[in-house]
């Protein structure tokens, strides 16, 4: 009929692998390096924070909120205890609780999103009405009720959190989902006979994956901001150090009327910069994701002219 | 008698985000005559819907642009924006790829088609809302449609309102780039139709731009054939379906089925050359079934092969036909 | 009425779809109004034979296909795949049926997945129905598979990402994921109308290469007229959900029966400037197929329409001279009983 065709020569497009887009984008945007690299650096304290801390966070070094020095570069807080130790310690536990709780919040945020957005109807109006309950849930006071029945415990207050954080979450991924459902490749998936397993696993999952990844960054952030208002109002583990009960120690033996700023300012700067990082890395890549506002040729007029030297001779 | 519109040596050339620049539209020159129709024809990436771009000014700052549009003499890009500004809508006006589905889905049509009158100072109030039910009933809509929304229309009228809207200020040349792409074949002969009359009665010249080879032999007499940023082949259409001179442009056509042809469709293998690196040689060398050694090295010239029929192919200057 | 060769047989198809009435409208008592997308269709696709179902968009074409391909459920009508009635089906039973039917997507851009790898994209489906014993002999057959769709030499284009490729090149792609199974019937929905003019015959020969070689079935929706009387044997011309027009690809295009054909035959531009017929250009355009008119479908736009067109619904019968060509018209001259 005509004539048979090969098409030789593919279109050469620079390698830009899907894998890898989070090192590329905190390659190019200066925002995700900047914001990558501080939690980079908190985690690494968390780390290895029992061979950072120079003193002990329980061993009284010196007179109740002794002042900084050169032995004690942050001083001492209510307890005589070195401040740069209980940062540092802090470190960890408010990490630990964030992480965690960002973790929780994703899976059960992530896993209802998915299966309400996939599946659709009666599936999605069912998950998506429960969601709304758990969203007028009003955030302090139900803390406040949790601590009061179940104790205080760094695992309650994981759980709490991740319980009061998923909601955003699943509904976010959930409109993802429903798009990502209705492209052509998944439809064809589909219809060459793919269970629901696979469609999810290979090919809705992964392209949920950046939304995810970004979400979970968002989300620590929050989780770490109610951890310390948790333990500021006295509901914290009063047996782990994290940056909230620091401040909550320090004003409930009255740092600030003594003056005692070093008690309370660098707790407070610490979560401020790690909620910082966190934003910066994860509105990075939610902008990424999003497809770039392109400036329409409509709206913006300003193209700029070229003197026309020594081009090709006219043709007329 | 100097064209209406004269484009010299337009070159367009687009910053790329990670450096370099894409050079999109090399070097081309035609001319316009008042009550012409004309096509410009290519595939996608040719960079046709640049040049009609340049020539109303509205590219984006990451472009630059250098040659000339000589507007009734007038060298309209010479001050840049400043320049063309004064003519936009009022002497050139463009219908734009897809425009039925880029109309403003909270205004009225009636207001979207006085809009343009009002910012060019060219009708406001009344005055304006009755040329806007005038210029409907041309498109072949009911005055009193301008009442209604877009949403309320079906794609043939939005189109139809998008020429409407594109004819507020009276202009004397009208681009439109793939203006019928979307539509079904009727509604598409509707529309042509619309703009073959529309020629007719107001003295418009119309530039039409599009891949679809066929809709140009029957709406327009004069074509131009854009290969990776150049203009290949221009003249009578007639000419260049009969007697084609550019391989590409013999290619396309026997690359486009026609609905009575017994001949075999054809297809042309490869792919458009690169626009962000110099070409050297023949863009079209690659794909060409006709390429000698000429080609390789030596970049050809648009040069006259017959009245107003013109050709960029080292062939023509063998006594072999292509 | 079914021989042998035919692999998809479809009788009296009705596909219609309910309108939300909302709130106020359950309570207003508001009437249910449907869309009647396919409104009663019979068509036959053969072995090695490619049958093109024409019409502009709303005439039903598309929900035609999905409903052959069990995508969507019909009201009333049966669908006969090699014999076996799949209608009533579900989706565990349609499995070794989707085996031996493909889809070919209009669109190349979407039909790919962005994070699949060629290699992956074809793969997939031999994993889904666990075909190939070992990944070796899978490799095999994917190799095998972009070859058949032209995509040669094949360790060229397997680890390369969509993106990394032409318009016509993921088409293809997208055709050898369908070939990796040995289809016996294609369904391609608008194939090569995302592509460019240049790219498209290549595609269209591949489809075209299988029919004749592999014996495969090809059920084409298109809305292109030319592309139709080119590649295809059978042309069936869809309105408002109805056939009104189906036979042999040359007969219908050079002597079409029904004034809908005729006109939209005659609209179609022709690249040949120096034709140039009279277009029939109807008034109007095509109402939606919710408010389908009362006796013929096409009474209120037909140039030729008479009295009795307002209150006839006329069925799909044989042309005078022409087994194989119907039409359904009332002005159409039947041959006598």
């Amino acid at each position: 009929m005509s004539v048979a065709l090969r098409e030789p020569g593919l279109a050469e497009v620079p390698k830009r692998t899907p894998r890898g887009w989070l090192w590329q984008l905190i390659r190019e945007r200066p925002s995700a390096a900047v914001g990558a690299a501080l939690l980079g650096i908190f985690v690494l304290i968390a780390l290895l924070a029992p061979w950072l801390e120079p003193y002990g966070v329980r061993e009284q070094v010196g007179p109740v909120f002794a002042p900084p020095s050169p032995q004690h570069w942050l001083g001492l807080d209510d307890g005589g205890v070195d401040m740069v130790s209980l940062l540092i310690e802090g470190t960890r536990v408010s990490l630990t609780v964030g992480f965690a709780a960002a973790l929780v919040a994703t899976v059960i945020g992530g896993s209802i999103g998915i299966l309400a957005g996939y599946f659709g109807g009666p599936t999605d109006m069912a998950l998506m009405r429960f969601t709304d309950y758990f969203l007028v849930i009003p955030d302090v006071p139900l803390m406040i009720v949790v601590a009061a029945i179940w104790g205080p415990s760094l695992f309650h207050i994981i759980v709490v959190i991740g319980i009061l954080l998923w909601t955003g979450t699943a509904r976010i991924v959930r409109a993802q989902v429903k798009s990502i459902r209705e492209r052509a490749y998944v439809k064809r998936a589909r219809s060459l006979g793919a269970g629901h397993t696979r469609l999810i696993a290979r090919h809705v999952l992964p392209q949920v994956a950046p939304l995810l990844i970004a979400n979970v960054v968002l989300t620590i952030a929050v989780a770490i901001f109610d951890e310390t208002a948790l333990a500021f109002l006295g509901l914290g583990d009063p047996t782990n150090v994290s940056w909230g009960t620091i401040i909550e120690h320090a004003f409930l033996r009255t740092a600030v009327s003594r003056g005692a700023w070093w008690a309370i300012v660098p707790p407070g700067i610490c979560v401020a910069l790690v909620i910082m990082a966190c934003y910066l890395l994860g509105q990075a890549i939610e902008d990424a994701l999003n497809p770039r506002l392109k400036v329409s040729y409509l709206s913006v007029k300003g193209f700029r002219l070229r003197p026309l030297v020594g081009r090709g001779p006219s043709a007329l | 008698m100097s064209p209406q519109l004269a484009v010299r040596d337009l070159h367009v050339w687009f910053d790329l985000p990670h450096g370099g620049e894409l050079h999109a539209v090399q070097g081309v020159s035609f001319d316009l005559e008042g009550g012409d129709r004309m096509g410009l024809v290519g595939e996608s990436g040719c960079g046709k819907t640049t040049v009609i771009l340049a020539l109303m000014g509205l590219l984006p700052p990451s472009a630059s642009v250098a040659g000339s549009v000589l507007l009734d003499g007038e060298d309209i890009l010479a001050g840049g924006e400043d320049s063309v500004r004064p003519h936009r809508w009022v002497d050139t006006a463009m219908v734009f790829q897809g425009a039925m589905n880029a109309l403003n889905p909270v205004k009225t049509v009636g207001a979207q088609i006085v809009e343009p009158m009002e910012l060019h100072g060219f009708a406001s109030g009344e005055e304006a809302e009755r040329r806007a039910g005038e210029l409907l009933e041309m498109v072949g809509i009911d005055a009193e449609a301008a009442a209604r929304y877009p949403h309320e229309f079906s794609g043939g009228m939005r189109q139809r309102a998008a020429i409407a809207m594109a004819l507020a200020c009276e202009p004397r040349i009208l681009f439109a780039d793939e203006p019928t792409t979307a539509l079904d074949v009727m509604v598409q002969a509707q529309i042509l139709e619309l703009l073959v009359g529309l020629t007719r009665e107001l003295g418009l010249t119309l530039f039409l731009v599009t891949h679809d080879l066929p809709v140009v032999a029957q709406v327009c007499e004069r074509a131009a054939v854009m290969y990776a940023g150049e203009i290949v082949e221009s003249g009578p259409l007639d000419e260049l379906f009969h007697e084609p001179r550019h391989p590409y442009t013999r290619l396309l056509f026997a690359a486009t089925p026609d609905l009575y042809g017994e001949e075999q469709v054809l297809s042309i293998p490869g792919v458009p050359p690169r626009l962000d690196m110099d070409i050297v040689g023949c863009p079209f060398r690659e794909r060409c079934d006709s390429a000698f050694d000429r080609c390789v090295a030596e970049r050809p010239v648009l040069q006259d092969v017959g009245a107003d029929h013109r050709a960029a192919c080292h062939l023509n200057e063998r006594t072999v036909p292509v | 009425m079914s021989d042998d060769a035919s692999l998809l047989e479809v009788r009296e198809l009705v596909v219609t779809y309910p309108i939300r009435r909302g709130i106020v409208g359950t309570i207003r008592r508001r009437p249910k109004r449907f869309v009647h997308a396919v409104d009663g269709i019979s068509l036959t696709v053969r072995k090695g034979e490619m049958l093109a179902l024409v019409g502009e968009s709303g005439c039903g074409k598309t929900t035609t296909a999905q409903a052959v391909l069990g995508m969507v459920e019909p009201v009333s009508g049966s669908i006969r795949f090699d014999g076996q009635e799949i209608t009533a089906l579900d989706s565990r039973a349609m499995r070794p049926i989707r085996r031996r039917m493909q889809l070919v997507y209009q669109d190349p851009y979407e039909s790919l997945d962005p994070r699949f790898r060629v290699r992956k994209t074809v793969e997939e489906p031999m994993v889904i129905h666990r075909l190939g014993g070992s990944k070796r002999e899978r490799e095999r057959l994917m190799f095998d598979a972009l070859r058949r769709a032209e995509l040669s030499p094949p360790e060229l284009f397997v680890d390369r990402y969509p993106h990394e490729l032409s318009g016509g090149q993921r088409q293809r792609a997208a055709i050898a994921a369908s070939l990796v199974l040995d289809p016996e019937l294609l369904v391609a929905d608008e194939p090569v109308s995302m592509l460019d003019v240049s790219v498209r015959a290549g595609v269209l020969s591949l489809i075209d290469g299988l029919r004749r070689h592999a014996d495969v079935g090809v059920l084409m929706i298109t809305h292109d007229l030319s592309t139709a009387a080119h590649f295809a044997d059978r042309i069936a011309v869809m309105y408002l959900g109805r056939i009104v027009e189906e036979g042999p690809a040359r007969e219908v295009v050079r002597d079409p029966q029904h004034p809908y054909t005729k006109a939209l035959l005659s609209v179609v531009p022709k690249r040949d400037p120096r034709d140039r017929t009279t277009p029939q250009i109807l008034k109007g355009e095509t109402p939606n197929p919710i408010d389908v008119p009362p006796g013929c479908r096409f009474h209120p736009r037909c140039p030729v329409a008479e009295d009795r067109c307002r209150t006839t619904d006329p069925e799909l019968r044989p042309i005078v001279g022409s087994s194989d060509h119907c039409a359904a018209c009332v002005l159409v001259a039947a041959p006598s009983p």
